[in-house]
């Protein structure tokens, strides 16, 4: 019989009564929280991650996680790492829960190999090893659902920081704020455009009052997401442009002699009222003549 | 032989440009809606460009050249429904249309058309009285009509 | 020649590039198909999806056996300001992409090569 089946054995011949020792031990755990997870639910998670261990066990490979064998093993523990974390677990707890199931199986090789001393120490390290390799997998599952998280968030900070603002019908304004890079800039663009679509607009008002510096990167992307909107018939109005960005622009020698500036959001919302060909009267005053 | 669909809309042409279309298509286009124009009057020209995934330059080029040649005989006309993709990339290979007047959508692009036909013909109260009936062909149709060959009625 | 288009943004689309990216790398397959069939008498594409530094993206590869281009570096002049002139739609595709070769024989062919990758 080969060497590595003995543990294989010895864990399906046993399962239950390890399940039994190790949950009296976690009973007595300090790391039990069961302020977080009912004893019931705990005595389920146990169930389950011994029975994927026996199961792995069985195909003889006890080394080696990364091979196919391993995959129920990586699912249960994932489902394992994110139940936790979503409960309130600290990723510590949870790889401690996986090497807390060693001294369960420890003393049960032990009373099996009590006259066998050196395959005691040989399946006590294999066993030993497998488990702490297997309570790592809980600290790596978790560090990538957090990774997937901030991922997750950055993408919707950058889509949150550019809102499209219909401000009268056909007309939008896009307050821009913050750092104009190449990925915001793309957003900017590409809530524009669809924002045309939405509210078929045909005037757009960007507003840079928020934009720190324009230097002539940021003035590409403006001039690109400018034509584009153009290209869908629509006219862009530049405002708030501070004094010091004036000049920067000027210094420079970015020709924006194309783009429909001014200096600040009412002046721009007059001149789209003007394209619209709308016009702002106070109350009982007559439209003037044209 | 398929041919791009025109529709007579009162005073005002439709033309629906579908997906696949290829280059011969657009070319005969060209001449079709010439016919139109000088055929029923109309001053007004909406092409639907909505169903186009991808306009590269050749077809930027025709789309210009319907624009001026409705243009030449005396109407006017508007690309509508230009997808933001579509536009991005025209923007990246340096096409402006410039001389295309475009909108988002049916109803700006026909405001925009309407605005612009009224304009474009001194005394517009003429059109109210336009019950829809052919009117005479313009100088230009003549002349257009005269060159390309197009029989004269 | 729609065909080309057509199966090189589904690919894109399936690597997971989006709209703009997408329509660009479309564009420039239309208008290098176009000028392989209008000077070029017609040849084979190639498209496949290839892995660099920047992750996937997607590489196609026109070849024709047609009379080749005399002079290659007035064929990447930009000629849109001259009005009419049509050019090759060379340059324009250039700008639609990321990488871009181009080698050809006087009377033995054209090949051109262009990579669009997901990432900017």
């Amino acid at each position: 019989m080969p060497k590595e089946n003995e543990t294989a054995k010895l864990l399906a011949e046993k399962k239950d009564e390890i399940l039994e020792a190790w949950f009296k031990e976690q009973g007595a755990a300090e790391s039990l929280r069961e302020d977080l997870m009912s004893r019931d639910d705990l005595r389920g998670q146990a169930d389950n991650l011994l029975d994927a261990l026996c199961k792995t066990a069985s195909s003889g490979n006890l080394k080696n996680v990364d091979t196919p064998q391993y995959e129920d093993m990586r699912g249960v523990l994932a489902d394992i790492s994110k139940g936790r974390a979503k409960l309130g677990f600290s990723p510590s707890e949870t790889a401690m829960f996986v090497f807390s199931l060693k001294p369960a199986i420890f003393a049960f090789l032990g009373r099996r190999y009590q006259d066998q001393p050196e395959v005691l120490a040989r399946e006590t390290r294999v066993v030993s090893n497998l488990l702490d390799r297997l309570g790592l997998l809980t600290f790596e599952s978790f560090v990538k659902e957090r990774e997937d998280i901030i991922v997750k968030q950055q993408q919707e900070l950058l889509e949150l920081s550019t809102p499209v603002i219909e401000i009268w019908n056909g007309i939008l304004v896009l307050p821009i704020i913050g750092t104009l890079d190449s990925a915001r800039a793309k957003i900017v663009m590409e809530n524009l455009l669809q924002g045309l679509i939405n509210r078929s607009a045909s005037v757009a008002i960007l507003d840079i009052s928020g934009v720190p510096a324009v230097d002539t990167a940021v003035a590409q992307h403006l001039l690109k997401t400018i034509n584009a909107a153009r290209l869908m018939g629509a006219e862009c109005i530049v405002c708030g442009i501070r004094p010091g960005i004036a000049q920067t622009i000027i210094h420079l020698g970015i020709d924006l002699a194309s783009v429909n500036t001014k200096a600040n959001l009412s002046a721009a919302l007059q001149q789209a009222f003007d394209l619209v060909k709308l016009q702002v009267l106070t109350k009982g005053q007559k439209t003037k003549e044209a | 032989m398929e041919r791009i669909p025109i529709f007579t809309m009162g005073d005002i042409l439709l033309v629906m440009i579908q997906t696949d279309v290829h280059d011969r298509l657009l070319e005969s286009l060209q001449g079709d809606v010439a016919a139109k124009i000088c055929d029923t009057g109309a001053r007004g020209v909406l092409i639907d460009i909505s169903a186009l995934e991808v306009i590269d330059h050749f077809m930027a080029r025709q789309l210009e050249r319907i624009a001026a040649l409705t243009r030449l005989l005396g109407a006017e006309s508007i690309l509508i429904g230009m997808r933001p993709a579509v536009a991005v990339t025209l923007m990246e290979l340096g096409m402006t249309l410039e001389d295309v007047p475009t909108a988002v959508n049916v109803e700006n692009g026909m405001d925009r058309l309407r605005a612009r036909m009224g304009s474009s013909v001194p005394g517009g109260e003429n059109n109210n009285e336009d019950d829809g009936q052919e009117t005479e062909p313009s100088e230009e149709c003549l002349d257009y009509a005269d060159r390309a060959g197009f029989p004269q009625d | 020649m729609d065909a080309a288009r057509r199966s090189v943004q589904a690919l894109a689309a399936a690597i997971g590039m989006d709209d703009s990216n997408q329509d660009m790398i479309g564009t420039a397959t239309s208008e290098l198909a176009r000028n392989m069939l209008d000077h070029g008498g017609g040849g084979h594409v190639l498209v496949e999806v290839v892995q660099g530094e920047r992750g996937q993206g997607v590489r196609i590869t026109f070849e024709d056996h047609g009379p080749g281009i005399a002079d290659i570096a007035q064929a990447m002049e930009d000629g849109y300001s001259t009005g009419m002139g049509m050019g090759l739609g060379l340059p324009g595709a250039k700008r639609l992409v990321h990488d871009f070769e181009i080698a050809s024989r006087h009377r033995h062919g054209t090949r051109v090569i262009i990579t669009r990758w997901v990432g900017p």
